[in-house]
């Protein structure tokens, strides 16, 4: 395990030893039903109060704002149907985009199989969503809007602020998926304009399977899970304890000192931009030059395809990713690079690297000088390229 | 999810690169797909004397490629002509499902390299059944 090098953190993330610690006693001594009355239960109960705070904290809720979820996906799901149910009377109409994650996007045409209009707004060739086609596709209807904070693939950071100004100004509930925000992006929820926002904690260096939704007090939306007294009767279940302690400790982490850490996961981004784009030809930046995770860098490499990059860096003990077709279990490369532009055989030779806390400057190194080798060696065999050299 | 022979085929591929003095060239495929195969032949006696590839695409297109060079190596045309994807497939070690496709490109590869060399010979091709290689508009049955 020494010799991996992991640069997929935007996909997740190694759980920090801190976190695992606060978890154990919960997973060991501490096992009573925090709805139950004895002591051992009030211990249970305490530690998801605390948690509750903590993530709070965060993004600048109160903690009575705050639901634990089984993740992301779950968030989201809540969040667009559970909007839409409970406002339906109000109308059928919700705005969204076509990079969201499908945790979004298969939620949205679900909906639209049950009788609800969905728009999909367009981004510009960096993915940054269109203001003015979101003001022009507002219609008296629109119950929802949920765009995503940043995306997942290539690491653009949408307008959200405005966003929320124009949500408010229309009296529409607004949601954000800030999974891959949290931790690289300060979030004030009421600076934002924000009434719900998605939160996981394995991009965290949390836990896998514990989330959040973050619900605006004043929100209408239905429960998602019918059940117990839990979550304020909106998620029935017993509490995953030790899960949500985990998220607590994680969150807390991730989010102070947040400056100081995006600095330092720059540095290494924009070391790994500046290498490539210098030693590789034929490759082009996908997502915003500047206004991008700090995590985040996704390259095109021209005349090759993805899966093979993958699987040749993977023999070097290198972990990332690619929206290539052969990686995406479909046809298509990637939704997110084909929204913003990329003809199929440009998004087919994509790489995600996105770097964490674990991550340095060596590795780095040792990331470029392996991929020139291999973006070499897979040109080498492409017929693509053959005709490139004789040009 | 690949087999140790998919693996070395991919890391280690056998006759990769361009024949100057080939006389059959095949290219399958396109980039939309994200994979293209390019056979070249030399064909004498009517045997494949020399064999190379390019290819662009995954790592099972790759090994498919590299293990159907091999396959056709020294052959005569009509033998070479008979290869299969199933044959492919089977001296692979098995692929899965969703690179059953590129074992499909293979074959048609070697097969448009030989369809080009007839051409070249003036020898009707119309009895060969051949595909583009394209995912979206091949109607053939390959097994």
């Amino acid at each position: 395990m020494s010799n991996i090098v992991y640069v997929d953190n935007a996909a997740t993330t190694k759980i920090k030893p801190e976190v695992l610690d606060k978890m154990m006693p919960y997973l060991t001594e501490f096992y009573g039903n925090p709805s139950s009355i004895y002591s051992i239960a009030n211990e249970s109960k305490k530690a998801i109060d605390k948690a509750r705070e903590k993530v709070a904290k965060a993004i600048h809720a109160d903690p009575k704002e705050i639901v634990f979820t089984s993740g992301a996906t779950e968030s989201d799901n809540w969040a667009l149907k559970g909007i839409a149910y409970a406002n339906r009377n109000k109308g059928n109409h919700i705005i969204t985009t076509k990079i969201e994650h499908h945790a979004v996007l298969h939620a949205a045409q679900q909906l639209e199989k049950e009788g609800f209009e969905v728009t999909y707004l367009d981004v510009d060739e960096f993915g940054v969503v269109d203001l003015e086609e979101l003001k022009r596709s507002i219609k008296k209807e629109t119950i929802l809007i949920s765009v995503m904070f940043a995306n997942n693939e290539i690491g653009t950071i949408e307008p959200i602020k405005e966003i929320g100004q124009i949500a408010k100004e229309k009296h529409i509930f607004f949601h954000t998926d800030a999974v891959q925000a949290i931790g690289n992006v300060p979030i004030d929820v009421n600076e934002l304009g924000l009434d719900l926002l998605s939160l996981t904690g394995h991009k965290i260096y949390g836990p896998k399977g514990i989330g959040a939704l973050y619900i605006r007090k004043g929100t209408k939306i239905l429960p998602f899970m019918n059940g117990g007294a839990q979550e304020s009767k909106r998620r029935g279940g017993t509490e995953n304890i030790a899960y949500i302690v985990g998220l607590g400790q994680a969150i807390e982490m991730a989010t102070s000192n947040i400056d100081e850490k995006v600095k330092k996961i720059s540095i290494l981004r924009d070391k790994f931009i500046r290498r490539v784009q210098e030693e590789i030809p034929y490759v082009r930046l996908n997502g915003h030059p500047s206004n991008r995770l700090c995590n985040n860098a996704n390259f095109s490499f021209r005349y090759i395809e993805g899966e093979g990059l993958l699987l040749f860096l993977d023999m070097k003990g290198i972990c990332a990713s690619s929206g290539s077709a052969c990686t995406s279990g479909s046809l298509d490369p990637s939704h997110v690079l084909l929204a913003i532009g990329l003809p199929h055989e440009i998004a087919h030779g994509s790489l995600r690297v996105t770097f964490g806390d674990f991550n340095t400057e060596q590795e780095v190194d040792y990331v470029v000088d392996e991929l020139k080798v291999i973006v070499d060696r897979l040109r080498k065999m492409s017929p693509l390229y053959e005709e490139v050299e004789k040009e | 999810m690949y087999s140790e022979k998919v693996m070395d085929h991919f890391s280690n591929p056998r006759n990769v690169g361009e024949l100057k003095d080939a006389n059959a060239v095949g290219e399958v495929g396109n980039a939309k797909c994200g994979d293209i195969m390019k056979i070249y032949m030399k064909i004498e006696d009517n045997r494949v004397k020399d064999v190379k590839f390019k290819t662009f695409g995954c790592g099972a297109a790759i090994a498919t490629s590299s293990i159907a060079t091999e396959m056709v190596k020294g052959k005569t045309v009509e033998e070479a002509l008979e290869l299969s994807n199933k044959a492919v497939i089977e001296a692979l070690d098995g692929l899965p499902p969703q690179k059953i496709h590129c074992s499909v490109l293979a074959e048609e590869a070697i097969k448009a390299a030989i369809i080009d060399y007839y051409k070249n010979q003036g020898i009707d091709t119309s009895h060969i059944e051949g595909c583009s290689g394209c995912c979206s508009d091949c109607h053939c049955e390959h097994e």
